[in-house]
């Protein structure tokens, strides 16, 4: 895959100083509808590199571009170019995050009506729409606190696409779920992988990202030490560091 | 002993009982409304990046609070006469009190923006929301939820505090006992009548705030 058909196009990101370097010259190309899974034990700098994708954190150097918005981080971005940068992503987070004072229908249709100004109407039909497509357009008058852990996330997923955004983020969307919620969460999400949607995913679940995922990144102590497709990354790693992170997560014991 | 005057006091419930709903009543709603105001523009003060707005807050909430209320009350109805600045007894309670109720309500207001979970900014952010958008939509709405106990102890304090009103000549319910009791000479009785009006109005606030904790909660998970 040649750089210029990247969607996301990542280059030299660096963030932290000195002994407290958190990420490294990080370089990522996604293209579009593809699935990048971003793998790598607690403390590597996935969810921070992940989180630096949208701004929620400033790397110090380093550009992230989606699309058609660049931001440069040599500079401290404007508010605005950080908005700029946010209106072409959503992000799922691992706990949700959910409004808990909304139902679940407001909580889909917020941004697109209060953010993107799109009339309630259209909104919530397609808020609906959405619904129904994971079965939960009964439980629309809900509050969140009211659904299941399994039913949340997949809310958070709809959140985030109701935004319409050209690229979707993960981070640990099943982390902190129950084991047997875990299921219907990576169903939705490989069911958005096959429908085309660009995704970067942050995950421990590496049967995901065998199946699903177009290509692997193994991030080690703030760089990307290995990336490639599914078959390489997980099935024949050349390092030393992935060949035993992927053996302690498949054999635990 | 002496026995209780029975007729006296049916006859100044009414006179106490006006004071009440043409003083006291109004004097602390319209302080309250007027305080929460303050109380949330200086609680944002305090949570501002920007330091001399904070450190603006921050003296504030400590003069406030480091002054007694009647000094607060003398300083405005009988102070800033002398700078030339005369405000009547009404709108001189009305500052005094909401500058007091802005000052304690504002630490109130700080803490629980302070409480919703840094994850509901965040993904208010990431769905586009601006800092203010956030705060007005996601955050603020969690946060009145979490102030109501310790907002209704400020309007029960001040609905009680209100009675100071009658040092700056404000006819309320006090200042209504206070003259009847000075005809009749029954100040036990009277004040007794006072003390039992302040009582049953505030038990008519914890029973409102039961309420409005109980609608808000249908959010919150128990």
């Amino acid at each position: 895959m040649s750089p210029t058909d990247s969607l996301l196009r990542v280059r030299d990101l660096t963030k932290g100083f000195a002994a407290r370097q958190v990420l490294t010259s990080v370089d990522l190309n996604v293209a579009e509808g593809q699935v990048l899974a971003v793998i790598g034990s607690s403390g590597s700098g996935k969810t921070t590199l992940l989180r630096c994708l949208n701004g929620l954190e400033i790397p110090e150097a380093g550009t992230v571009q989606i699309a058609d918005v660049t931001v440069d981080f040599t500079a401290r971005p404007s508010p605005a170019a950080l908005s700029r940068l946010r209106d072409r992503s959503a992000m799922v987070f691992q706990h949700h995050n959910l409004f808990p004072h909304k139902t679940v229908l407001d909580n889909i249709t917020e941004g697109p009506q209060v953010v993107q100004h799109r009339p309630r109407a259209q909104v919530e039909a397609e808020a609906l729409t959405l619904l129904n497509r994971v079965g939960l357009a009964d439980r629309r008058g809900a509050y969140p606190h009211q659904l299941s852990g399994g039913e949340q996330q997949r809310v958070g997923i709809l959140r985030a696409l109701a935004l319409r955004p050209q690229l979707l983020l993960f981070d640990e969307p099943t982390s902190a779920l129950d084991p047997e919620l875990v299921g219907d969460v990576l169903r939705l999400m490989r069911d958005l992988a096959e429908e085309g949607w660009t995704m970067v995913v942050v995950t421990h679940e590496l049967q995901f990202a065998r199946d699903v995922a177009h290509q692997v990144a193994f991030v080690d102590a703030g760089r990307v030490a290995e990336l490639g497709p599914p078959s390489q990354v997980l099935g024949d790693p050349r390092q030393e560091r992935t060949r035993q992170f992927v053996r302690r997560l498949l054999h635990p014991l | 002993m002496p026995p209780v005057d029975w007729d006296l006091a049916a006859r100044s419930l009414g006179p106490i009982v006006l004071g009440a709903v043409r003083g006291t009543v109004p004097l602390a709603i319209v302080s309250f409304a007027a305080g929460m105001l303050v109380a949330v523009g200086v609680a944002l003060a305090r949570l501002s990046r920007h330091r001399v707005l904070s450190g603006a807050g921050r003296a504030y909430v400590s003069v406030i609070r480091g002054t007694p209320l009647l000094v607060q009350l003398f300083v405005v109805f009988y102070g800033l006469p002398s700078l030339g600045l005369v405000i009547d007894p009404w709108p001189s309670a009305i500052i005094a009190f909401s500058l007091n109720v802005g000052g304690y309500g504002a630490e109130i207001v700080r803490a629980a923006i302070l409480s919703v979970p840094k994850g509901q900014w965040e993904a208010a952010h990431v769905i586009g929301m601006s800092h203010r958008q956030s705060l007005t939509r996601i955050v603020l709405p969690q946060a009145a939820r979490v102030s109501v106990p310790p907002l209704s102890n400020t309007f029960i304090a001040l609905v009680k505090d209100t009675s100071l009103a009658s040092l700056i000549l404000v006819t309320e319910l006090f200042r209504r006992a206070q003259q009847v009791a000075a005809f009749s000479q029954q100040f036990m009785l009277l004040y007794l009548e006072a003390a039992l009006v302040y009582w049953v109005i505030c038990l008519a606030l914890s029973v409102g705030q039961t309420r409005l904790e109980r609608r808000l909660d249908r959010y919150v998970a128990h």
